[in-house]
């Protein structure tokens, strides 16, 4: 074990690596080159005994992890933003295919007009194409993430591709002291790659990806669902022997802060959940009793989880780093989805924050809160959805 | 082929995979044994591999024969005649 | 017609000796009655056995393959999407020697929308990064998968569905893009002279690096001639000089087979045989078909120069 201080993207280089990736195809684009940079160092140095194709797009670098996981290796991608959605077919593909790849995504913003800075759009873009979706908050995280993302993606009752995210900048560029396990230890953790069923081979020839009509069709549709589900299970022992074997667990699908006796919850996703927590305890130091979860597993969606909190609070805040026009934030619309068929379905109040790199600051969370709070004691009724942080200043009308 | 449960979209290599081709036939290629030097242009140029070769001589397979007629296009002796399928 | 009786037998053994009587492509598949394509790919796989992978982009052939759970194709076969061939040919060629998996040809199947149009950049980033692996263009000079809509790849003149009063402009020069690409062997290839194809195959086959082949794919129902005419129809594109046969070896260029003998243009057949013999050129004038016989012979002038 050693403790180096580590970007992101530098702890994600240091994850694929520590999981004998043998194949790796990116294309560059900001804020996530310093994670090939660093993988093609280790490729160069001879530290990692992996192929590493330059390619000449991200519909490539897709097609190309596709290519090679479907001859047994096991291949690492990763993107952002323009990028990916750029390979967004390429993307469905890989989950059709049922290929264990893995990708890291470093969310950006999408043009126009450009942004590099943060925003959950490009990986909340994700949630139906049949990816497991997990999204780890600092750096340590993200190294633990793309390692257990291989177990998870390899288990034979999943064998569906793993995306990690993790913000732009605030994640991806911010060293932070990062622990990194030794090989051994990994080794006991991550097995080496197996051979699967649908793995082309010329000895026993047969064609992946064929022409069904529609008397066959949802049957694979039908078989991802099944896989998805079993997945929750797959992601919580994961992280569990993580816990036991490495030392850190994150809590599986979604991290609890102070949720235990909380009146009002607070739902964030990513680094911005750091200053969420920091206004949790400042909010329980003025008297609140308030609590923080964060969601880990975007797909599959932490159904239970979700349940079991709302059960116990008075009203849920929601705050999206990410909108659907004419809806309201991704995240609130599931959680809100999830609740829909329980009895006790308290109150959620959905922020929409922080889009294009704009700060989730302490005191959005804790104004957020505070509003959540004036409905419970005086019913004075907060806006279902409200964008914070807005400057009305900027816009020309 | 081993049996294995496939979860993605595998398909298996199969004679016929699109059904008995045979039945697509307007005209039928009929090759004339007396005339046939055996050059094999009619195997060769066969796009559906439906013709093949036994005893030297070529063999016409009328269950996948599509009967596009290229066999018969192609004989330099005229061995093959392009008869109307009953 | 005695001379070729005697020929026939000589004939007989070594065409067993090129190309295997093993059929890679089983009967009963879903190509239409004389597909050029069909038969291109029956010789490819022959040349190359059965250590090979195919990546079939949407084309044609994705659906000749059958469907699911059945295929006709007796060798390991990625279907992808259709921008995405030579970057996933990539990725499994690669793959193949971290695995360690030896001596299996990785092969690029492509229809020539999928090659001159959607799948250029990943043709061209793929060359660039020089990959052992085959790329081999069917060329049926239109989207044909679609139904018949006009492809980059579509000669001058040609009806097409979107071209409804013929092609306006000249067709795309893929192998010359590969020329330019310096990849270590481009050759090209017709139907009607399987074994100037399966030669080249078999000679590329040895060679380490990225291969670029490009074929002539008559299609019956796309070019509106009877299906029995697919060979004779290639084989006049060749006598014409409309289609050459050639290879480029490290930079250095050879015309092959009946093409070596048509740089005169009078041992070349006049182009006006092989256009009427196809519905897709009948509405042509006779200005209209001086003015594609000029392009042709231009082609060949230009040929010259690469002999010298």
């Amino acid at each position: 074990m050693v403790v180096k201080v580590l970007t992101g993207n530098h702890a994600a280089a240091y994850g694929a690596k520590l999981a004998k990736v043998n194949f790796i195809s990116a294309y560059p684009i900001t804020p996530q080159t310093s994670i090939i940079e660093k993988l093609a160092e280790f490729v160069d140095s001879g530290d990692l005994n992996a192929k590493f194709v330059r390619v000449e797009s991200e519909h490539s670098a897709m097609a190309a992890v596709i290519g090679a996981a479907a001859v047994g290796a096991r291949a690492f991608t990763a993107t952002s933003a323009q990028g990916l959605f750029y390979m967004y077919e390429m993307i469905w593909w890989a989950a059709g295919a049922r290929l264990p790849i893995v990708m890291g995504v470093v969310t950006r913003a999408i043009a126009p007009p450009w942004s590099i800075w943060t925003d959950h759009a490009d990986f909340l873009a994700l949630r139906d194409s049949g990816w497991i979706l997990l999204f780890a908050r600092d750096a340590q995280e993200v190294l633990d993430t793309v390692i257990q993302a291989y177990r998870i993606a390899e288990d034979e009752e999943v064998m569906l591709p793993v995306a990690v995210g993790w913000d732009a900048f605030i994640a991806s560029h911010t060293a932070e002291s990062v622990d990194i396990p030794s090989q051994e230890v990994i080794d006991e953790y991550l097995p080496a790659k197996k051979e699967f069923a649908h793995m082309l081979d010329v000895e026993h020839p047969f064609s992946l990806g064929n022409l069904a009509f529609p008397d066959n069709y949802m049957e694979f549709r039908w078989l991802i669902d099944k896989s998805m589900n079993a997945a929750r299970e797959v992601i919580l022992k994961a992280d569990k022997e993580y816990g036991n074997i490495v030392g850190r667990s994150y809590g599986g699908l979604v991290e609890e802060y102070k949720c235990a006796d909380a009146d009002v919850v607070v739902f964030m996703m990513g680094a911005a959940s750091g200053d969420g927590m920091d206004a949790v305890d400042e909010l329980r130091d003025e008297g609140y009793n308030v609590g923080l979860c964060r969601i880990r597993a975007v797909r599959p969606f932490p159904i239970e989880e979700v349940r079991k909190i709302s059960q116990r609070v008075k009203a849920g805040v929601v705050i999206d780093r990410d909108v659907s026009f004419g809806f309201g934030g991704i995240l609130a619309g599931e959680i809100k989805a999830a609740l829909y068929n329980t009895d006790k379905k308290p109150p959620i109040f959905n922020i929409i924050a922080g889009l294009g790199g704009r700060d989730i600051d302490v005191r959005i969370v804790k104004q957020a809160v505070i509003n959540a709070y004036r409905f419970i004691e005086e019913c004075k009724e907060p806006k279902e959805l409200e964008w914070m942080g807005l400057r009305q200043e900027v816009l020309i009308l | 082929m081993k049996k294995v449960k496939f979860i993605a979209p595998v398909a298996v290599p199969t004679i016929g995979a699109s059904g008995k081709t045979g039945n697509w036939r307007v005209m039928k290629p009929i090759i004339d044994y007396d005339k046939c030097i055996k050059c094999m242009q009619c195997w060769m140029y066969c796009p559906e591999g439906a013709i093949t070769v036994e005893n030297d001589m070529p063999k016409i397979d009328y269950v996948y024969c599509k009967g596009c007629g290229i066999c018969a296009n192609e004989c330099p002796v005229k061995a093959i005649k392009m008869e109307k399928e009953v | 017609m005695d001379g070729f009786k005697t020929r026939g037998v000589n004939f007989m053994s070594k065409l067993v000796e090129l190309f295997s009587k093993e059929e890679y492509i089983l009967k009963g598949n879903a190509s239409c009655p004389g597909c050029g394509a069909a038969l291109l790919l029956r010789y490819v796989l022959k040349a190359l056995g059965k250590k090979t992978i195919l990546v079939i982009p949407a084309c044609c052939t994705s659906v000749i393959a059958g469907p699911y759970p059945k295929t006709c194709f007796n060798i390991p076969v990625m279907h992808i999407a259709f921008a995405a061939s030579a970057a996933t040919a990539s990725g499994i060629a690669e793959a193949l020697e971290i695995v360690n998996k030896k001596d299996v040809n990785v092969v690029v199947w492509a229809g020539d929308g999928g090659t001159v149009d959607i799948g250029l950049q990943g043709l061209s980033g793929a060359a660039e990064r020089g990959h052992n692996m085959f790329y081999i263009c069917y060329d049926n000079e239109a989207y044909m998968n679609t139904g018949i809509q006009r492809s980059g790849s579509t000669p001058i003149g040609a009806w097409t569905t979107t071209t409804p009063g013929g092609n306006t402009t000249p067709k795309k020069d893929l192998p010359s893009i590969m020329i330019a690409h310096r990849i270590p062997y481009i050759a090209t290839g017709s139907p009607a002279y399987p074994q100037d194809l399966v030669m080249k195959i078999r000679k590329a086959k040895k060679i380490e690096g990225f291969k670029y082949i490009h074929l002539h794919s008559p299609c019956p129902p796309g070019w509106r001639f009877d299906a029995s005419k697919t060979i004779e129809v290639a084989r006049l594109a060749v006598l014409a000089g409309v289609w050459v046969l050639y290879e480029v070896e490290n930079g250095v260029f050879r015309l092959t087979g009946p093409s070596r003998k048509l740089i005169g243009k009078s041992k070349r057949k006049p182009v006006r045989e092989y256009l009427k013999l196809q519905g897709r050129f009948k509405h042509l004038t006779n200005e209209q078909i001086d003015v594609i016989q000029q392009m042709v012979d231009d082609k060949w002038e230009r040929i010259k120069s690469y002999i010298k």
